[in-house]
């Protein structure tokens, strides 16, 4: 419906400006998808830094466990008596930051953001298929966040079961006090924040498949467009699931119900409940948990995708295989949910399967990974600092995705589930890929989104910066897991066999305070560089796809005129005969006789011909048919 | 929005700084609040040697507990009636939260300052017609080289120095295959990460952008593709097989076998482990959860004449070289059932018992000569977050031969405590009233 208001036709949009745009609609409730993305944008960035700093705050305590920090008495009050956090605030902070970096930063911020920007700019659409809608979706994420911190608000403090709130734990207020109200503040939140995704993913779907401009068939969509594609049906098939198993929850928290509840005596007391089973959450939880990996994780890899061709002046490798690689992944994603509960007393025969299953995952994966490197490989690369982020978060994609092989063996899982190695394995290949995906998608498209240039200098230093802290945090962690050290502990001080990681706890401390304050390089760059940036010309990276042929002031619509007519695949770059190293999609290839070869005509013979009349006036090699 | 100042107030602000930071360096400042001269003598000289961060740092909390220890010691108890909750902060805090403050702006002004002289030094050879576009490239590139460098030898560092600090060969019979899989699958791995890392950043030094050079127009091989997705496929197919088989093998026990195996049962609760011996008929006796009571909080059932002998222990003791079963249960919430050096883990979850059965082969003992650490021990701890004592929430586990098994078996106590069966006496006669309320339900 609202696809017919958004016409192609030029005379609605035109230069003069006939809607009335106040300050509330134009920057509050906006229905522009580039101003939806700036704010899914700037939120998600608060998020980030918000979880960040929580994340700092229980490192501090894992380095310095007997060590008082007065200061925190300060901020914390209660939770920090004496300068030294309780126990339970630290699974609080945990719990929090695990929720906002996986949901609110690399689900929302990375793929709100870049779906919102580059779908109708990337298919040379007006708008969103449906901008109300749009605005919808971030609304409610933005309630969600708000709610979410609020919690830290409460008398009985943040939700504090993990971030994957297993119940009993989550669902008895008596057996940890953030199961009180925090918890039914979580709740609230992760269910607005479905509703969120659940809003967009429907609205980036339609749109993918029904405003695409004119030649743009799904073959020639740019790996960006494919992923976010991908990611929404992944999320909209799963995330559902995750409000089902949220919902029965709440039921159990606030009416008396037993999904999940059974044959408990917390703190001596015998609860009434019967007939439940956790381990019916935990199916629920990660039958949306797992794809959630996969929904963070593959926006990255198609931002990736486009950086690095670009950067490397060189066609993506084998963009069938990569598309067809996407595909492989979020089907796959939905069938390997089992392998986080091997050791929960799933049927352990179930859990062969899903082992499995899991294995398979990791082809479409290296497919993926020797892609990155095929396209680097004779390129012309350069540097910027997208290109840097992208490098690094191929880099982490695989360093993280190879310690996968452990886990999703069950065997080996047996020993190291719920370990250090986990945390680092995740965090590597989810957490760091994707924010570095997310990174790198910040300094790409900054010029489109703000119309400016970020400083390329300080974008080096807050790379390397948060390359080196990402491995100096992480890897060490690996080692920690194989020698048995559980996640969440609040101190490594009750066991003789862990003492002898408080030294290296010490240092992925250090590198972890020291990349969080490289980020404050970020944030001065990308605010100031708001107002203060080099003004951006219309097409700074010398790129193919259609966003850099609008111009750098946004208007209504997208494009002054016409809609722009694709004519060719998106990496059409260092094209042998063309005269610059980059082909737009939109330039036909009447224009671009010299370059022509007979796969560009996918046997349309007419078009052979005019281009062997061509070839023959110009003594060039006659195409076979 | 431009925000410029001009000279002279760049050169006030700075100095303005600097005196900021010199005055609320913690030593320094500590040095006009106290009265113990000794401890400032000492502040000053550390203050004097210019800013050094973890100087002051290790400084503050040695003048602290020298000086102001009597602010500390009201802050921490509860009972000293004190007037005004602010008070309780000692305001040294503040100050040395401020020098942090201020010392990470002057970092901040320094990588400014030197960014600034690299950008006078670009446009100063532009202008003298020396620039080259390319000189930042070619130094990224150079540095993605030094990293790769560095993150290979970093690699190496982990497995030598942490790698070696980890690992521990498994100390169970199951253990041994779960250890050769790990290692195969390590150097596997291992192998690919070097191989891709090269790769991958070794090819922005070599593919850099010059001034002539151009792209290799290259955008698929089909045989290419083919062959490193079956390559990764087949290995992955044997790592598949391999874990099955041996996941099978761990989890699927015969039957004949779990019961010829000593049972033991386990029970998690925050934060304690309750294990429970099924005494002389080798049965463990039923459990409860409504039995629950103040003396009977393991919630045995003892209507069932099975647990009426059942043991007691304090620690989980095993014999060596025979198969154990474990029951492992929970009172209240989810925890897990973890002993690293055996790579034994399942769930505790409540209403399931969760079956794990292994065979150990080195027994605690030889395991100190091994470690050569007289004091080493087997732990089971929690795995699976369970609140506040989740960190210490921890049983030791001791592998003994079979006779110091009998032995030390027969020296734990029963269950069912004389103080029990009167309790247990007493609901006997209650129990018409219990009857009628369940069969309501």
């Amino acid at each position: 419906m609202s696809s017919t208001v958004i016409s192609h036709g030029a005379a609605h949009h035109d230069a003069d400006n006939h809607h009335h745009e106040t300050f509330l609609t134009k920057y509050i409730f906006s229905q522009d998808h580039k101003m939806i993305a700036k704010q899914f944008l700037i939120t998600g960035i608060v998020m980030a830094v918000f979880a960040m700093v929580l994340s700092i705050l229980f490192r501090i305590q894992l380095a310095w466990p007997d060590k008082d920090f007065p200061i925190l008495e300060v901020f914390l009050g209660k939770w920090a008596e004496g300068g030294r956090m309780k126990p339970e605030f630290f699974l609080s902070l945990v719990t929090i930051h695990g929720t906002m970096m996986v949901f609110f930063v690399l689900t929302a911020g990375l793929s709100g953001t870049f779906s919102n920007l580059l779908i109708p700019y990337q298919l040379g659409a007006r708008d969103m298929a449906s901008p109300l809608m749009n605005m919808i979706s971030y609304w409610l994420f933005f309630t969600a966040c708000v709610l979410m911190v609020s919690s830290f608000f409460v008398e009985s403090g943040p939700a504090s079961a993990g971030w994957t709130i297993y119940p009993p734990l989550s669902a008895v207020p008596t057996a940890i006090a953030g199961s009180g109200l925090g918890m039914t503040l979580w709740l609230i939140s992760m269910t607005l924040f479905i509703a969120s995704q659940v809003v967009g993913g429907v609205n980036y779907i339609s749109t993918v498949l029904n405003l695409r401009t004119k030649g743009m068939d799904l073959w020639k969509m740019p790996l960006t467009i494919w992923a976010f594609f991908l990611t929404a049906i992944v999320g909209l098939l799963s995330f559902p699931v995750l409000v089902s198993a949220v919902v029965l929850l709440f039921f159990d928290r606030s009416v008396g119900t037993s999904f999940y509840l059974s044959d408990l005596v917390v703190q001596g007391q015998i609860l009434p409940n019967e007939g439940g089973s956790p381990i019916l959450f935990q199916h629920l939880f990660w039958f949306l948990g797992h794809p959630e990996v996969y929904i963070v994780v593959m926006p990255a890899l198609g931002l990736t995708s486009e950086v690095i061709s670009t950067n490397s002046r060189k066609p993506i490798f084998g963009y069938h295989a990569m598309v067809y690689s996407l595909v492989g992944i979020s089907v796959l994603s939905f069938i390997v949910w089992g392998h986080h509960m091997f050791v929960t007393g799933m049927n352990p025969f179930l859990g062969g399967v899903f082992m499995i299953t899991t294995l398979i995952i990791a082809v479409p994966s290296a497919v993926k990974a020797f892609n990155y490197i095929a396209t680097l490989w004779r390129g012309n690369i350069r540097f910027t600092p997208a290109m840097m982020f992208a490098i690094g978060m191929v880099s982490f994609f695989v360093s993280g995705g190879l310690t996968g092989l452990y886990l999703g063996n069950a065997a080996l899982d047996i020993n190291l589930h719920d370990t250090y190695f986990v945390v680092a394995h995740f965090h590597l290949v989810m957490g760091s890929a994707s924010i570095f995906g997310m990174l790198c998608g910040v300094y790409h498209w900054y010029p489109k989104m703000f119309g400016r240039m970020m400083d390329t200098k300080l974008g080096y230093l807050h790379f390397w910066l948060t390359f080196l802290g990402a491995y100096l945090v992480f890897f060490p962690m690996h080692f920690m897991g194989i020698d048995g050290v559980p996640r969440r502990y609040y101190s490594f001080t009750a066991f003789p066999f862990m003492e002898k990681w408080v030294s290296v706890n010490l240092l992925i401390t250090w590198a972890a305070i020291i990349a969080g304050l490289a980020q404050v390089a970020f944030l001065w760059n990308f605010f100031s560089s708001i107002w203060k940036g080099k003004k951006a010309p219309q097409n700074p990276w010398g790129s193919n796809t259609l966003e850099w042929t609008t111009p750098v002031e946004h208007i209504h619509g997208n494009w002054p005129g016409e809609i722009p007519t694709v004519y060719r695949w998106p990496y059409d770059y260092s094209k042998p005969g063309h005269d610059t190293d980059f082909i737009p999609q939109n330039v036909p290839h009447s224009e671009t006789m010299s370059s022509n070869l007979a796969h560009d005509f996918e046997g349309n013979e007419e078009a052979v011909r005019i281009q062997n009349e061509w070839n023959k006036a110009n003594n060039r090699e006659i195409i076979e048919e | 929005m431009k925000f410029k100042i001009n000279n002279r107030f760049k050169g006030v602000l700075g100095c303005l700084l600097a005196v900021g930071l010199f005055v609320s360096t913690p030593s320094f400042a500590l040095q006009q609040d106290s009265l113990a001269q000794d401890s400032a003598v000492t502040a000053v000289a550390d203050s004097s040697a210019t800013v050094a961060p973890v100087d002051s740092a290790t400084a503050v909390p040695a003048a602290d507990s020298a000086s102001v220890a009597p602010a500390a010691k009201a802050s921490s108890s509860s009972s000293s009636p004190s007037v005004e909750p602010e008070s309780t902060i000692d305001p040294q805090v503040y100050k040395d939260l401020t020098y942090y403050v201020l010392l990470f702006l002057i970092i901040c002004t320094v990588v400014a300052v030197i960014g600034k002289v690299l950008s006078v030094y670009e446009l100063t050879s532009k202008m003298n017609g020396k620039y080259n576009p390319f000189s930042n490239n070619k130094f990224q590139s150079v540095l993605f080289l030094v990293f790769l460098v560095a993150f290979l030898g970093f690699v190496y560092y982990g497995y030598a120095v942490w790698g070696s600090w980890a690992w521990r060969a498994a100390v169970t019979e199951h253990g041994k295959s779960v250890d050769t899989m790990f290692i195969i699958t390590t150097v596997i791995i291992t192998i690919v990460l070097v191989l891709i890392h090269i790769l991958l950043l070794g090819f922005p030094y070599i593919y850099r952008m010059r001034a002539d050079s151009k792209a290799f127009y290259y955008p698929h091989n089909d045989t290419i593709e083919k062959i490193w997705t079956i390559v990764p496929a087949i290995v992955l197919t044997v790592l598949v097989l391999f874990g099955f088989f041996t996941w099978r093998s761990i989890t699927n026990v015969p039957e004949d076998l779990q019961k010829s195996a000593i049972q033991i049962e386990v029970l998690g609760e925050q934060f304690q482990w309750q294990v429970r011996y099924p005494g002389n008929d080798g049965v463990i006796g039923k459990r409860n959860y409504k039995m629950t009571t103040p003396m009977n909080s393991y919630g045995i059932d003892f209507n069932d004449q099975g647990a009426w002998d059942d043991l007691q222990a304090s620690d989980i003791v095993i014999p060596v070289n025979k198969s154990v079963r474990f029951h492992i249960i929970s009172k209240d919430i989810i925890h897990s059932f973890f002993i690293p050096d055996f790579r034994v883990q399942i769930n505790a979850v409540p209403g399931m018992t969760n079956y794990f059965q292994f065979t150990p082969t080195v027994t605690t003992a030889e395991m100190r000569e091994r470690m050569n650490d007289p004091l080493y021990d087997y732990v089971m701890l929690c795995n699976k977050i369970c609140g506040s004592g989740h960190f210490n929430m921890q049983k030791k586990v001791i592998v003994v031969t079979e006779a110091e098994y009998k032995e030390w078996l027969s020296t734990q106590n029963k269950y069912f405590t004389e103080d029990l069966q009167k309790e247990f006496a007493d609901a006997k006669v209650q129990e018409p009233s219990h009857l009628a309320s369940a069969s309501l339900n």
